[in-house]
Formats: C-alpha cells, structure tokens, sequence
C-alpha cells in the first residue's frame, strides 16, 4: 500500500523530476522552500496538470502512466488548495455537501454532520461564503474536501495564507484528523512547525528535485540537511502523559528518552503527544548537575557534530536511541573537548507539547 | 395607436428575437466556452470572424446570405429539399439572419462572464468528483449567471433593432417577414408619421428596459467588450 511517483515536467527553466514512494498511511509531508516544486508534484497526483509525464499510481490502481490518464474527478482523492476556493454561489452547507452527493453511497463513512463537528462549523452552515473569515472558509474547504471521503487527502500549504491565530485554531484540528481517520494524507508545506506537529513522513524538496525522504524524526535530526541546519532547528520526541503534579502545576509525560516535566497542561492521562525541543534550547554539560533550574536532564551520547555557520556547532545526541539536536558556541564545543562517542547530559530548557 | 397590422409586426419581431436568442444561448455557449478555453495558435481568426458582424454593413451580411439562400445554392437548395419552402424571404430565413446578425452580442457577454469564473472553481469541482458536464452545469452556469443574462438580453434587443438584414433577405411580407423597424419603415415611406411614432416609441421602450436590466444586474461587468 503506498503511493508510487514518477514524475517529469519542465516549465520554462524549472524542471521538475522526482521518483519517490510515500506510505499510504498517516501524514507525508512534501517540504521545501517556495518554487522548489511541491505544488506541482500535488497538481500531478491530483491529475490537474497534465503537462507532466510519468507514473502516477495509489494502491494498486494506476492513476497515470504512458498508456493512461485518469481524470481528476475519477481519482478518489480530495485537494484543499492554498486559497480555501469556496464555491460563492452555494451557502457553507451547499459547499460542504458539493462532494458528498456525488460519492457513491457505499463509500460515504464520513458525513457532513461528522466534518461538520470536526471542524466546528455548526454555527456557520446557513451563512453567505462571502461573509466569512480567511480561517471560515480554509474549515469548510477541509470539511467539504473530507465529505468526498476520499482514499487520498492532498493537502497545499492550507495554513500558509492564515494568520496566526486562525492557524492556531485548525493545526490541532488536522491533528485530531490524521489520529482520528484512516485516510493518508499528503500536506504541502514550507512551514516547519506544521510539518514537525503533524506530519509522520518527510520528503524533502529543492529545485524541483527530492532531496531527501525518510521518518520526520530522522528527518528533523540528519546533520546534513537542510532542516538540522535551520536555525529554528529542532527535534521531536514521542511522549505519553503519565501524570500532573498538583502541588507544582506539572505534567510528566514518558518518553524513551526519559520522563519530561513541563508546565501543566489539560490532558488526559495516557494521551499521546508530541514533543518538540529546539537545539537551542538545549545544552550539554559531562556531569549530571545537581544545583540547576532546569529539570529536564537525561543522559546522551554524541553522534556526530557538524559547524552551524561562523560560531556555532549542530551536535547530534542519541538519548536512548533518539535522536535530539543541540545548538552550541564553537568555543563551548572547543572548551569541554566535546567528540563523538563522548557520555554527556543534555538539558533541555523549554520543551513545546504539540 | 396601433393597427392590426403593426401589431402583427410588433409580435413578429418579438417571436423573432426570442427564438433567435433560444438558438444563440444554445449554439453560442459551446462556442463562447471554447473560446475561453482554448489555446489554438489560431483562435484570433475565429474570433474575428464572430465579431464581424459588429463592423459589417447589414446589406452586405444580407446580401450573402441572400446569395446563399438562393435556390441555386447548396444552403437554399438542401433547405428547400427538406422543408418545402425556399429560405428566402422566409421567417426562417430571418431566423438564420438574425441568429448570424446578433452572434457577438451573445459570444462576448459569455467569453467573458466564462473567463471571469476562472479555472480555479472547476478545478475544485474536478477534486470533488463532478465530471466536465456535471463541473459546467453545477459551477461554470451558476457562476456565469450574469453573463448569461447579458446576452440574452443583448442578443434579443439587438435582434429586436434588425433592419438592413431584414430588408436584404426578408422583404416585407405582412405575419411572415415584416418586423416592427420595416413597418416603421413603411410608414414613414408613406407619411403615415403617427403610426411610425407608436412604433417606433414601442421599440424604443422595450430596449431601454431591456438594457435597464443589463446594466442593472451587471453593476461591475462591462457589457462589452471590443
């Protein structure tokens, strides 16, 4: 089960050519810098360009080949475009019915009532399309999109035109949309928070080309790319919450790097979450310290270290076999003697639940 | 006020005009929506020739047609085959006339009103599973509603106006071929001034209001474009 892409196009001097496989399962997410080729790897999948040759195929069916090319409307996918595109002629409802009426019965498990009450629209649905807010009309594109209940969800940078706060109010949305249905997901993105909170799969594009593909942890932590390199560099942990500290105001939660503390939080006991640690927040020092504010220090070893511009290093730590990315000064680094298979603690000052 | 025989020419105009203007809608959408769509190299050459009756003296579109309905050609032969009566001086052969006459009165209001819907609502309905007729009735129709209602009535008004055409392949022939502008005509023709007042006041009414609801649904949209 997975999705199979060959694809060639050339438009003017940008060439896009990629072969990649992305499991039919969870969120992939195609990152990368603007005009570097994502939107046109979708338009492909979608069937919506139809410039680009190659080989399109989803589990097993063949949505384009040499011999064949599958309509769009036959491909059982739905597209949420940058712009949420309503149709202003028809009210939210109207909108958000469009797909579900032309799904055949058999296959309509998601109901307008569920997308609906997924995306709180509910006190939206008689209102003109005109009269809604930017982050309105991106809710009722993914509803209506969802309604077609598609086997394959695209995705393009739906956030990207958002302000922060609608952004705020519908990542969590996606993210109880990737836990809650079956459907895979491909997410276009040059936003790395998105891709980091949502996405279980990373294909890593620039200039029209994959430069690299693999799990978002992996992904996030290989010093050689792109996104270790970033200053906002990151890591991201798997964690379960075990439990809330009254007297502090603290949540514990379990990881296989150890047990975090952070800020308490409103979550249900044996609730998975996502932790994301900048690099640098993170430090490194040979002993355990015992007199420091920071409460989250586990043992690492250092894998490897790589320059991050004029005076700083990227260290790649392996806590128990995760990988966790710390950012320090040249003269730090040079200072403890830090070098590769060293035993060390990192201590993590700020830790994001996503 | 009016005669018996102006009214009988009022009604003929007005039947004229509305099935012209049924036939336009339905032979000019496909056409306008190719137009829109289209990427031909040499689409330039259609369009010119759509918008010629704009420029071109009605005698000389009514003199070729006239040519052409003769019963020495192909047309008029074929056409007198199969109906019995030649096309000439025939309510069907104003039909034709008109039809050919008010053409880029329907095909621009639509190129646009389909050009404005853009790509992007048909694409969005290509994702949600609404194949090209079904994307066309349910998204490009409903979006292109006021375009639609441009050039009908435009189509219509300009139909109702008809006169060199008329003259050239219809001639005057009282429930068959005369329309109000040759009975105004006829009246002035015979200092019958009263009448052509009546007439001409009727005409004058009927498309002012008709271009009162053009511009009135169509605040934005420019009603013409040349």
């Amino acid at each position: 089960m997975s999705l199979e892409l060959k694809l060639k196009l050339e438009h003017g001097d940008f060439t896009l050519d990629i072969e990649q496989r992305l499991p039919s399962q969870g969120v992939s997410a195609i990152y990368g810098p603007s005009a570097s080729g994502k939107t046109s790897v979708l338009r492909a999948i979608a069937g919506l360009d139809k410039s680009s040759s190659g080989l399109v195929k989803f589990n097993q069916r063949v949505w384009q080949d040499g011999s064949q090319f599958v309509a769009t409307h036959q491909r059982e996918l739905a597209y949420v475009f940058q712009e949420p595109s309503l149709f202003e002629h028809l009210s939210v409802k109207a909108n958000i019915e469009y797909g579900f009426k032309r799904v055949p019965l058999m296959s309509r498990a998601i109901t307008p009532a569920y997308a609906i009450k997924a995306l709180c629209l509910s006190g939206l649905l008689e209102r003109d399309t005109q009269t809604l807010s930017g982050g309105e009309r991106q809710r009722v594109a993914i509803a209506r999109a969802l309604c077609c209940n598609p086997a394959l969800l695209l995705m393009d940078e739906p956030l990207s035109a958002l302000d922060k706060g609608s952004k705020a109010e519908i990542l969590p949305m996606l993210v109880a949309l990737r836990d809650s249905s079956a459907i895979p997901i491909i997410y276009v993105s040059h936003a790395l928070d998105e891709v980091a909170r949502l996405a279980d799969h990373l294909v890593l594009m620039e200039k029209g080309r994959v430069v690299a593909s693999g799990d978002i942890q992996s992904m996030l932590t290989q010093l050689d790319l792109s996104l270790a390199q970033d200053v906002d560099a990151e890591s991201l942990i798997d964690a379960v919450v075990a439990s809330h500290d009254e007297q502090f105001e603290l949540t514990y939660l379990d990881s296989p790097v150890g047990r975090f503390s952070v800020l308490k939080r409103p979550l249900a006991i044996g609730e998975k979450v996502r932790l994301l640690i900048a690099a640098r927040d993170v430090s490194i020092t040979r002993e355990l310290q015992q007199n420091t504010s920071i409460l989250n220090i586990f043992p690492a070893m250092i894998e490897q270290i790589e320059s991050a511009g004029a005076a700083q290093v990227t260290v790649r730590l392996s806590a128990n076999n995760l990988p966790v990315l710390a950012r320090l000064t040249k003269k730090s680094s040079s200072l403890m003697n830090l070098t590769v298979g060293d035993s060390v603690y990192l201590q993590a000052k700020s830790v994001a639940i996503l | 006020m009016f005669s018996e025989a102006d009214i009988v020419a009022l009604l003929l105009t007005l039947k004229l005009a509305a099935i012209s203007t049924l036939l336009l809608i339905v032979f000019g959408t496909p056409l306008a929506w190719w137009l829109a769509k289209s990427h031909w190299r040499f689409k330039f050459l259609i369009e010119a020739l759509v918008a010629l009756p704009l420029v071109l003296p009605p005698t000389v579109l009514g003199f070729y047609l006239l040519v052409a309905f003769s019963p020495q050609s192909t047309i008029g032969r074929a056409f007198e085959s199969v109906v019995g009566q030649p096309l000439a001086f025939s309510f069907a052969g104003l039909v034709v006339g008109s039809v050919i006459y008010s053409l880029p009165f329907v095909i621009q209001p639509l190129q646009n009103a389909f050009i404005a819907v853009g790509r992007r609502p048909l694409e969005v309905a290509a994702t949600l599973r609404a194949s090209p007729f079904d994307r066309f009735f349910s998204v490009v129709v409903p979006l292109a509603k006021p375009g639609f209602l441009s050039a009908a009535i435009l189509g219509f008004a300009h139909t109702l106006g008809e006169f060199g055409v008329v003259l050239m392949i219809g001639g005057n022939i009282p429930g068959e071929t005369q329309v109000a502008s040759i009975a105004i005509y006829e009246h002035v023709e015979s200092m019958q001034l009263a009448s052509a007042h009546w007439l001409s006041a009727a005409l004058l009414l009927i498309s002012f209001c008709l271009l009162v609801l053009v511009y009135a649904t169509n605040p934005k949209a420019r009603v013409m474009r040349l």
